[in-house]
């Protein structure tokens, strides 16, 4: 096996592990902020994609103004799913929540099918497709896109969820929700930030990746469920650990469609997902779970 | 400050509480005590706003705040902590607080995720006032520390100083002494009183009866879902009908 084909297969797999990564963060997000796995999450990078053509191909905007408006648009749906779809239930259990995510992520889906129909659509990549020699690989310019948008998303998170008051407030209430609420935090709103924030992070997924893999309406389910993936191996934390699950799920996917069949690759995904929740379902990385009990 | 009125509450078959009622003064240490299993916790949940009564009211300054959330009644400023301490463990100590000075806060999601200069100066003075709470508290060398690797002690002191960081008028405790040594206890009382010198005032409930006659200014018994007392601590002392309920009816 030659080096440069590993190459290869190890920064394709970077950039889809870094989608990964953003969709799982928003998993994670929610279930940090909730208690709940929203199963909708991929409904929302989906929503990314298919948006952005509409606003090129309706709206006929330039790329860089369809982008923030399908963004914004996503984000708008996130925060009505939550209004419309979870904050009603009067007595919410974590299995009632999980079906509803389910139920709505259908919803979304035929709506989306209804109105693009089933064909598979292509986004313009953001800069050119003259590949880059990178040692003896090449990459295109949307990988680099990818890899710098996604860093530039983990960073933000990071600073809001650490360096700002609200982000504080959204941590304490993943830690302990009810002495949240004792201390004056409006619970229920950290919620909707939660959906704002990870439905955001879904939708920027989605259009950056849209140009590589092509969308179309039900690309929200493998997608999420990678994320999800992702998610699992980083112990559903929203930061550095998710981020890795979803670059390692990425590197082994594309090395094992390179390696050993293509036909394989989500089936790997799968398989680290079961392997995880046998063996350490607190993550790869995680402690024993105990504080959130 | 706060009214008491007419508490009634009826869990499956069981009153908890008859008809309770009893007015706090502003600026007391009011303690609340009683047997085991005499309701005490259960007021306090319910004025705390975790539980709904079955009837009656609870007033705060003249507002009827009955069935108002936590997170209201702690914007309308009162405040509780737990007999087992409740804090966001994975954050640190500092941090903890600075949640508490949340409400505090006027720059929205929005300009704390742009990074605007005025919410980046507002961080710095919540980090100001969070760190003088843990000076008045004394737990200011454990600023830094991850919350849920202190001690119980030191956690109930942080749970007070980020219950005072909300700025109360009025600061609810449930057994501030549990599971404390009794020098921490001692502490402990005298950090009550300047809690009170500050304006705020204080109801604990508390089993710790050299503490609650030490400190508290009023008393309140309860026994059996109902009010059986309310005096200065002398008058409680020698209240025949408290001794009865506490030692047994010689009768």
């Amino acid at each position: 096996m030659q080096f440069d084909q590993l190459l290869q297969y190890v920064l394709s797999g970077l950039s889809t592990g870094a989608i990964y990564a953003l969709i799982g963060i928003g998993f994670s997000i929610i279930y940090n902020a909730t208690g709940i796995i929203n199963f909708a999450q991929g409904e929302f990078v989906m929503l990314g994609g298919m948006l952005t053509l509409l606003f090129l191909d309706s709206c006929k905007l330039p790329l860089w103004a369809a982008i923030p408006c399908a963004i914004a648009v996503s984000t708008a749906s996130g925060m009505l799913f939550e209004r419309l779809a979870i904050r009603p239930l009067r007595q919410p259990t974590p299995i009632n929540l999980v079906i509803i995510t389910i139920g709505g992520s259908i919803l979304i889906r035929g709506l989306s099918m209804l109105l693009w129909g089933k064909d598979t659509h292509a986004i313009p990549p953001f800069s050119g497709e003259e590949p880059i020699a990178v040692g003896g690989a090449t990459i295109l310019p949307q990988h680099i896109w990818i890899l710098g948008i996604t860093l530039l998303i983990i960073a933000a998170n990071k600073f809001y969820f650490y360096h700002t008051i609200s982000g504080k407030a959204m941590r304490a209430c993943a830690y302990n929700r009810r002495a949240a609420g004792l201390v004056g935090i409006d619970v229920r709103r950290m919620v909707l930030f939660s959906f704002i924030i990870s439905s955001a992070m879904g939708s920027v997924a989605g259009i950056i990746v849209a140009p590589l893999t092509m969308t179309a309406y039900d690309v929200g389910v493998m997608l999420g469920l990678k994320g999800f993936c992702a998610a699992i191996i980083g112990g559903m934390s929203s930061g550095g650990a998710t981020v890795v699950g979803g670059l390692i799920l990425g590197i082994l996917e594309s090395l094992g469609a390179g390696l050993i069949s293509s036909g394989y690759k989500d089936a790997i995904a799968f398989i680290i997902l079961l392997l995880i929740l046998f063996i350490r379902p607190q993550g790869l990385f995680g402690k024993a779970q105990s504080e959130r009990v | 400050m706060l009214e008491v009125s007419g508490i009634t509450q009826i869990f499956g078959g069981v009153t908890a509480l008859e008809d309770v009622s009893f007015s706090i003064k502003k600026g007391d240490i009011t303690g609340v005590i009683g047997p085991n299993g005499a309701g005490k916790t259960t007021l306090f949940n319910i004025i705390s706003g975790i539980y709904t009564q079955s009837s009656g009211h609870v007033l705060l300054n003249n507002v009827d705040v009955s069935g108002q959330p936590p997170e209201k009644l702690a914007r309308l400023g009162m405040v509780r902590t737990f007999q087992n301490i409740e804090l966001f463990g994975g954050m640190t100590v500092l941090e903890n607080v600075m949640v508490g000075l949340h409400t505090k806060s006027s720059s929205g999601l929005l300009a704390c995720s742009l990074r605007m200069p005025w919410s980046r100066s507002e961080e710095l003075n919540i980090r100001t006032a969070a760190l003088k709470w843990l000076e008045f508290t004394g737990i200011s060398e454990l600023a830094e520390v991850t919350a849920g690797n202190i001690s119980f002690g030191k956690g109930r002191l942080l749970e007070i100083a980020r219950a005072l960081a909300v700025e109360p008028g009025i600061i609810l405790m449930d057994e501030p002494a549990a599971g404390l040594n009794s020098r921490e206890t001692l502490g402990l009382a005298r950090l009550i009183q300047r809690i009170r010198d500050l304006g705020i005032t204080v109801v604990l409930v508390e089993h710790d009866m050299d503490l609650v006659m030490d400190i508290c200014d009023r008393l309140l018994v309860l026994n059996l879902g109902r009010k059986l007392a309310e005096g200065t601590p002398q008058e409680i002392q020698e209240n025949r009908e408290v001794i009865a309920a506490y030692l047994g009816d010689a009768d």
